[in-house]
Order: C-alpha cells, then sequence, then structure tokens
C-alpha cells in the first residue's frame, strides 16, 4: 500500500497534522470568494515555492495534479464558451491552487498522524453506543483486504487466460465477486471467535503489541 | 454495530480500492470502451448491503483517501481532490449508495436483478450526477447546463455498469444468498 506520503523529513513534517489541515481549512475559507486573477497567479507562485522549499522530489509532487489536467481543460474550455475565458482562467486557477495545497498537506502528513489528528472528530461515536478504536480496526481491515482482493483477482484472471480467455473480461467479475466474498465471512467469523472488534484491541495490549496502521501495512 | 457488519463495510470500501486498482474492464459493447469501474462500487455496496452500511463503506473509503491514500481511479488521493472540480460526485458517492441501499431494501417483494437494476440507476446513477452537476456549478462555477451536457458522456458507461451490477447481484443471491444483506 503506497500513499501519496513523501517519505523523507522535511521542516513541513515536523509541523503537526493539526496545524497544518487548520491552515488548509483557513486558507480554503479565505480564497474561496476571491476572483482576482493576479491574486491567484501569486498564490500559485507560492503554492510552488512550497513545494520547492522540499526540495528536488517534493517539487516532482506538483505531479499529482497530472489526473485532472484533462478535467480542469475542459472546465476552462466550457468557460471560454459561456462566460468568458478570465472567468475560467480564475476558476482553474483557483482548483489548481486549492488541490496543490491540500496535497501538501498529504505529502508531508504520515497517514497514522493524520488519522490521529482526525480521532477526535469521531468521539460523539461514543453517545451512539460505538467506539474510535472501531474505526481504527476498520481503517486497517481495509489495507489488509486490498491486497487480498488483488491477490484474489490475479489468480482468476490467471487461470481464465490460461484457458485462452483475455485480460481484464468481465466473465471474472461474478466468480470474483463470490471467491472474495466468502473470504470476508470468514473475516467476520475469525474477527468473532477472537472476541470481536473490542478483543482485538484488548487481546494485542495484553501482548504489548500495537494495532496501528503501519503495523498492518502490506505489500509496501 | 456487529463484527460481521464492520467486516462487510470494510470488504466494500476495499473494493471501491481494488476496483480502481483493477486494470480497466473492457466491456465487448462500445466497441471496447474502456471504463473505470469505482462507480460501480458505489452501486454495489448499496445493493448488496443496503442503506446505512452501504453508504458506511463508502464513507470509510473516502475516508482512507482523505488521509491520504491514493485510492481513486488513476491513482488520485490525498486531500486534494476534495478540493478538486469533482468533489461533487465524491459527496455523491456515499448519498448515492444509500438511495440504492434504500430502493433496495423496500422492493424485497421484486426479483433480485431488476430490484438491482432499479435501485443503481436511481442511486447510482441519479443521486451521484445531481450531487456532481452541483458541485461543478459551485466549485467550477459552470452553467447549469453546460454542466449537465458535460455530464450526459458518462451515461453508456455507468448503464453498462448496472446491468454489471445487476448480474453479479443476481448470481450472489444464487450462490451466497448471505451475503446479500440488504435483503437479509
Amino acid at each position: 500500500m503506497i500513499s501519496v506520503y513523501l517519505d523523507r523529513p522535511t521542516w513541513a513534517h515536523r509541523r503537526s497534522a493539526g496545524m497544518k489541515l487548520g491552515l488548509l481549512a483557513l486558507c480554503s475559507v479565505l480564497l474561496l470568494p476571491q476572483d482576482s486573477l493576479i491574486l491567484f497567479i501569486g498564490c500559485l507562485a507560492g503554492a510552488l515555492t512550497l513545494y520547492a522549499s522540499l526540495g528536488r522530489d517534493g517539487l516532482s509532487q506538483v505531479l499529482l495534479l497530472k489526473p485532472m489536467i484533462v478535467f480542469f481543460g475542459i472546465i476552462l474550455v466550457f468557460h471560454g464558451l459561456f462566460t468568458g475565458w478570465q472567468e475560467g482562467f480564475v476558476v482553474v486557477l483557483r482548483l489548481i491552487v486549492m488541490v496543490l495545497l491540500a496535497n501538501f498537506v498529504s505529502i508531508t502528513t504520515r497517514m497514522d498522524d493524520m488519522m490521529d489528528a482526525v480521532m477526535p472528530l469521531f468521539v460523539p461515536l461514543k453517545w451512539l453506543g460505538g467506539s474510535p478504536r472501531t474505526i481504527a480496526l476498520a481503517v486497517a481491515l481495509v489495507l489488509r483486504f486490498v491486497p487480498v482482493l488483488m491477490t484474489v483477482y490475479g489468480g482468476l484472471s490467471e487461470s481464465y487466460r490460461a484457458r485462452g480467455g483475455k485480460q481484464g473480461s468481465w466473465r471474472l467479475i461474478a466468480p470474483f465477486a463470490l471467491q472474495s466474498l466468502r473470504l470476508s465471512e470468514n473475516v467476520a467469523e475469525a474477527l468473532s471467535a477472537r472476541g470481536g472488534a473490542r478483543g482485538v484491541f484488548e487481546q494485542n495490549r495484553s501482548a504489548g503489541r500495537n494495532v496501528r496502521l503501519t503495523g498492518l501495512q502490506v505489500g509496501k | 454495530m456487529t463484527d460481521r457488519s464492520i467486516v462487510q463495510i470494510a470488504f466494500y470500501a476495499a473494493l471501491m480500492a481494488a476496483l480502481g486498482l483493477l486494470p480497466k474492464v473492457a466491456i465487448p459493447v462500445l466497441a471496447g470502451v474502456p471504463i473505470t469501474a469505482q462507480s460501480m462500487g458505489v452501486m454495489l455496496a448499496g445493493v448488496m448491503l443496503g442503506s446505512v452500511r452501504g453508504s458506511l463503506a463508502i464513507l470509510l473509503f473516502l475516508f482512507l483517501v482523505a488521509l491520504g491514500a491514493p485510492l481513486l481511479a488513476g491513482g488520485n488521493g490525498g486531500l486534494g481532490v476534495f478540493a478538486g472540480a469533482s468533489v461533487g460526485y465524491l459527496i455523491g458517492w456515499p448519498v448515492g449508495a444509500f438511495v440504492t441501499g434504500l430502493i433496495m431494501e423496500r422492493t424485497k417483494t421484486l426479483p433480485v436483478m431488476p430490484a438491482a437494476a432499479l435501485s443503481a440507476i436511481i442511486g447510482g446513477i441519479g443521486v451521484v450526477y445531481l450531487f456532481g452537476i452541483v458541485g461543478l456549478v459551485i466549485v467550477a462555477k459552470l452553467p447549469v447546463m453546460a454542466a449537465i451536457v458535460g455530464n450526459g458522456v458518462y451515461i453508456p458507461g455507468d448503464l453498462i455498469k448496472v446491468a454489471i451490477v445487476a448480474v453479479v447481484a443476481q448470481t450472489i443471491a444464487r450462490g451466497l444468498p448471505s451475503a446479500l444483506a440488504s435483503r437479509a
């Protein structure tokens, strides 16, 4: 499981996740109502300077924008046709600046720290009879499930091709769903057998283990 | 929330991620136009898990994306996607899964396949598009008509996903009925 996280200590990594998220929220509140082209060109330069301050591999993280470029292009053209190019550039620049700032937080904050920073938001779950630890367990389960699902699909796809089928056929969807669902039922039974969501955490605590994302990340 | 529900929710969140990572499924009709399968995960979660668990699965998936996991189709992830122009669709996903599941739960008298198709069209296409279009109008400041027209491109692909979801739901109802939790 790879994250967009940039695994190298920089000045921005040392700032707390809560502070970075807070500043990001502040920036979005301040920038959303603006509509001056000059301002956003300045902001873009500022955002790029932030990335550049992380070093060369930091600057290359700007490429996270790549999958969105076509979409931005379409928005620009639509604006050019319907409301004018000036507004189009402002809208697209604002989007780019906001995406860059948000990604900056993501690449300089570990998933663990981000999780810890937002955990207080889940405290209300206690009033509903749930537990914030349920969220932690669910997140860990997802991260563990993804590579397993990929393996199940890989196995099916390989045997299908060995029988002369093509790669990525829709015919694999139903057997894939059945096989992986059976697998997940086994996981549910195993979890209950170990005392459920609560038990997993208590067992691990008494064994001195720490159930956190890092402990369960697979296939890095 | 039972252990079984937690595992089910985590399973469909992981399925969403896997659908974004798997090679694009080429559909024989439409001359093999490749479609990304992730919006199919929204329909599947709703159809299979019902309203509450279905939408929680999608929320869990989005939570992981927000934490920085690049799990959206094309390796997209991090907080940036929630600042982008397609944020409306992302917000629409859990709502769409909820509505899909709700219709699935309310149509227990219908056979699985038509019920799944109906719920996926209303929840997975109707609701998701509605949020997506509102998002485009607010975030990208597009005129409403332009946003609607731009959306039309996706309808054929999404209808194919509805068909796949209906067939898969029918297969599972036959092969592993207990997994069709929306009808349990």
